[in-house]
């Protein structure tokens, strides 16, 4: 007996709204729940409702010790009819706007507040390294402790050999990103960077090498998801959520990591949300590593297996070229925040349909997509999704 | 191809001695599978019993029939390095000092992936041969190296992290007077051993073999009474700063039990030479081992006991020597605890009745004293933390593993 796999029911009347980012700091003694509380309070602020207003919550943070998110009610007064914590690294975001969609729609909750933040303290990252999870602790960390860098290393040098891809096809998304990251003033990297310095850092794990890694820093990002007529009634603009897509554990059988989940989903991404790539006005990887984007790029369908570097060459990634790609730096140039990376495309992502990215908009940006991607577990990311949105405009 | 390593220079009195640092420690307790198969040098994964299907990382269910029923069993080790990598600025303490550090992604021809620390000879696209190793924490850790011998291929810089080579190393035989002490003086110089310095009791009584090893270069003979305190201690302040391994060849072997002996003489002489003699070596050794186990090329890299197989199970005809010998392998279970942190490790060799004098009586198969000797340096080559020399102390193993009351009952004839 075979179980028919069903299609998803479709994401009418979800919106998102009230992009929050919280501006990063490299180090930072406050703890998570700073961070958190910090969000929380600029997402009440903005959508001008009360903290008691907010009946769902979804958290995501490495460095909460021993908090869950029953504990952050208490600690912020919020009573909450919704509850849910979602420790997917990299993907959370995507997951969290899925989740809390669905609970909108059903009516569990009117109003769900989405946010993830972490602290950085000096010894933090080492400390999420060590403790990341079981199969890490037992056959990854032992192996030269060199955390993601190492694990991503491998997969990297294999695509690289596979598809004939050099460190300078993956240094142009990196350029690129950084060039992007001078418009905004919340970026932590704010020099400029060439393809020679790119190309002249030094290894960290070959052929990882210093501009390829994203730097651990302290931050937070949020957002809300209610459903269309809740931000009618509270006069916020909203973008609607079209389409979105969440897998884990793709394609176990490849002996090592050339396509994410995403190639298994993506003809319903679209189909759903009835747009093709080429419609879309923006877009946000997660990029973690320059060479994941480009894997990325393929797996979401904006060229084929293999041609990532040549679609690099092609297009112009910058905030006015061809193809406005992580259009606030990413990661890479802005800093990753722990689980608040996974937020940073989507939230970018949601400030540009909404028209109120500033220094970075994109002109005439009505319809993004944000993609996640996490939790390298053992030798491969195993979680990957995306979100298709459409701004007021469209 | 790797180059053969120098001989370490004369150490420098005016610079600081490096302290040990351990590799990251922590292993699940399913992990731990993969510790009791680099204790022995096997190379075990889990199996399905259900699907037959091999996993690795250690699990506590199948992945592909979720059975719970995932033994770990000897697998094929040959693979193929998928991978590689060069760690150039790793977090921990322990990989820092020792970066740049290699490791790879090896597809097993049985199936998993699994990440290894890579022998310098392996290469992307070539098979590798796999093992457990047990790194300087005392863990399991999965080592590649290549399939085929190569030049110099056990003083490649990873490598010699897994294992106790006695290769440019100053070693300790606290026994001289024993056969398997001068077996194991020979093959250790054999071996590549820089300084072997041999203990003999009473140095003026003369004994066999005696003329022959003071004709040798690299050889010291120290007076050495294993159960005299003071003896132990008078040795250690000379020469414990420069042991590197340490062989515990003391033995003192008498027949008989308890009922057809009388009183306690004969085994407080046990007592006294086997236990009390291993728990004053260690007192007057272990602290400065364990301070030098990342002291360069000669660090302290390893203590090696030779027991009877009999410490693991009764063997009535043997009674009290069997027991002294179970306290020795009961006591060197501490000790290994507590050397661990200099990243020493800590060798229990278990053999039959060997084929000396007081074995007189006992049948053949018998174990030679040269095959110790050999067990004993393959042991320190290849990182063992437990082996089983000879067929008897292979079979005691199995009976035990098998059914313990079955090898008590049939041990009393």
């Amino acid at each position: 007996m075979t179980v028919e796999k069903t299609q998803r029911a479709s994401y009418d009347g979800v919106v998102m709204a009230v992009p929050v980012t919280i501006p990063y700091m490299r180090y930072s003694i406050e703890s998570a729940q700073w961070w958190i509380g910090r969000a929380l309070s600029a997402l009440v602020a903005q959508a001008g409702i009360k903290s008691l207003d907010i009946d769902g919550l979804c958290v995501s943070s490495f460095t909460l010790g021993n908090d869950s998110g029953v504990g952050l009610t208490q600690h912020f007064g919020l009573c909450v009819r919704w509850l849910d914590t979602i420790p997917l690294g990299g993907a959370s975001a995507i997951a969290a706007v899925r989740k809390a969609a669905r609970a909108v729609q059903a009516r569990d909750a009117d109003i769900v507040a989405c946010v993830a933040g972490d602290a950085n303290h000096v010894d933090s990252f080492r400390q999420t390294l060590e403790n990341f999870s079981r199969f890490n602790q037992d056959a990854v960390y032992p192996y030269g402790a060199g955390g993601a860098n190492a694990s991503f290393a491998l997969i990297a040098r294999n695509y690289m050999r596979t598809y004939g891809v050099t460190r300078e096809d993956v240094g142009r998304i990196a350029v690129a990103q950084r060039a992007n990251a001078l418009r905004n003033p919340n970026a932590l990297m704010k020099t400029p960077l060439s393809i020679e310095q790119y190309l002249a850092a030094r290894p960290i794990s070959d052929p990882i090498h210093l501009f390829d890694c994203v730097m651990p820093c302290a931050g937070a990002e949020a957002f809300l998801v209610m459903r269309d007529d809740t931000a009618a009634s509270l006069g916020l603009p909203a973008a609607r959520v079209l389409s979105t897509i969440e897998r884990h554990n793709a394609f176990a059988d490849d002996p090592m990591q050339l396509r994410g989940g995403w190639a298994k989903d993506i003809g319903e991404l679209y189909a759903m949300a009835g747009v093709t790539p080429d419609d879309l006005d923006v877009v946000q990887t997660y990029d973690d590593y320059p060479v994941i984007t480009m894997m990325q790029f393929e797996d979401l369908g904006f060229c084929k297996k293999g041609e990532g570097a040549a679609f690099v060459r092609e297009h112009d990634l910058t905030i006015d070229g061809d193809f406005p790609h992580n259009t606030s730096g990413g990661q890479l140039s802005v800093g990753q925040a722990g689980a608040a990376g996974a937020y940073l495309g989507l939230v970018e992502g949601l400030r540009q349909v909404l028209g109120t990215a500033g220094p970075t908009q994109v002109k005439a940006a009505r319809l993004a997509l944000a993609s996640g991607f996490g939790m390298i577990n053992y030798d491969r990311g195993l979680a990957s999704g995306a979100v298709i949105l459409a701004g007021p405009a469209r | 191809m790797i180059n053969p390593i120098d001989p370490p220079r004369r150490k420098n009195p005016l610079l600081r001695t490096r302290l040990p640092a351990s590799p990251p420690r922590a292993r699940s307790r399913k992990s731990h599978g993969f510790t009791r198969a680099a204790a022995e040098g096997r190379f075990m994964l889990q199996r399905c019993a259900a699907c037959n299907t091999f996993a690795y990382p250690a699990r506590d269910a199948c992945p592909s029939c979720l059975s719970a029923d995932l033994p770990f069993v000897d697998a094929p080790r040959r693979g193929t390095l998928l991978a590689e990598t060069t760690a150039r600025v790793p977090s921990d303490v322990y990989f820092r000092e020792r970066a740049p550090w290699r490791i790879g992604l090896v597809k097993m021809d049985c199936g998993p992936t699994i990440v290894a620390h890579l022998h310098a000879d392996c290469s992307e696209g070539a098979p590798v041969r796999m093992s457990f190793q047990l790194d300087k924490s005392g863990q399991a850790v999965a080592f590649a190296r290549p399939e085929e011998e190569t030049p110099n291929m056990d003083d490649d810089r990873q490598w010699r992290e897994m294992t106790a080579d006695p290769k440019f190393r100053r070693v300790l035989v606290t026994n001289g007077r024993s056969a398997i002490g001068l077996e194991t003086v020979t093959a250790l110089q054999a071996a590549g051993a820089k300084t072997v310095f041999v203990g003999v009791a009473e140095p003026w009584r003369p004994f066999a073999g005696e003329q022959h090893l003071r004709k040798l270069d690299g050889i010291e003979i120290v007076a050495l009474d294993a159960s005299d305190e003071k003896s132990v201690a008078n040795l250690a302040a000379d020469i414990g700063g420069k042991v590197d391994i340490l062989i515990n060849t003391t033995e003192y072997i008498r027949p008989g039990g308890v009922l057809d002996r009388k009183g306690t003489a004969i085994a407080r002489e046990e007592i006294d030479h086997a236990y009390l003699g291993f728990l004053n070596l260690a007192q007057g050794f272990g602290p400065a081992m364990r301070m030098r186990g990342a002291d360069g090329v000669n660090s302290s890299a390893a203590w090696v006991n030779v027991l009877s197989v009999y410490a693991l199970a009764n063997w009535p005809a043997y009674g009290a020597y069997s027991a002294s010998q179970a306290a020795c392998l009961s006591l060197s279970h501490c000790l290994r605890a507590e050397l661990r942190p200099g990243g020493v490790k800590l060798t229990n060799l278990f053999t039959g009745p060997v084929d000396t004098e007081w074995f007189q009586m006992v049948p053949p198969p018998k174990v030679a004293p040269r095959a110790i000797a050999q067990a004993i340096v393959a042991a320190l080559k290849s990182g063992l933390e437990d082996v089983y020399v000879g067929d008897v102390a292979e079979e005691i193993r199995q009976r035990l593993a098998a059914n313990p009351k079955a090898l008590e009952r049939e041990l009393d004839r």
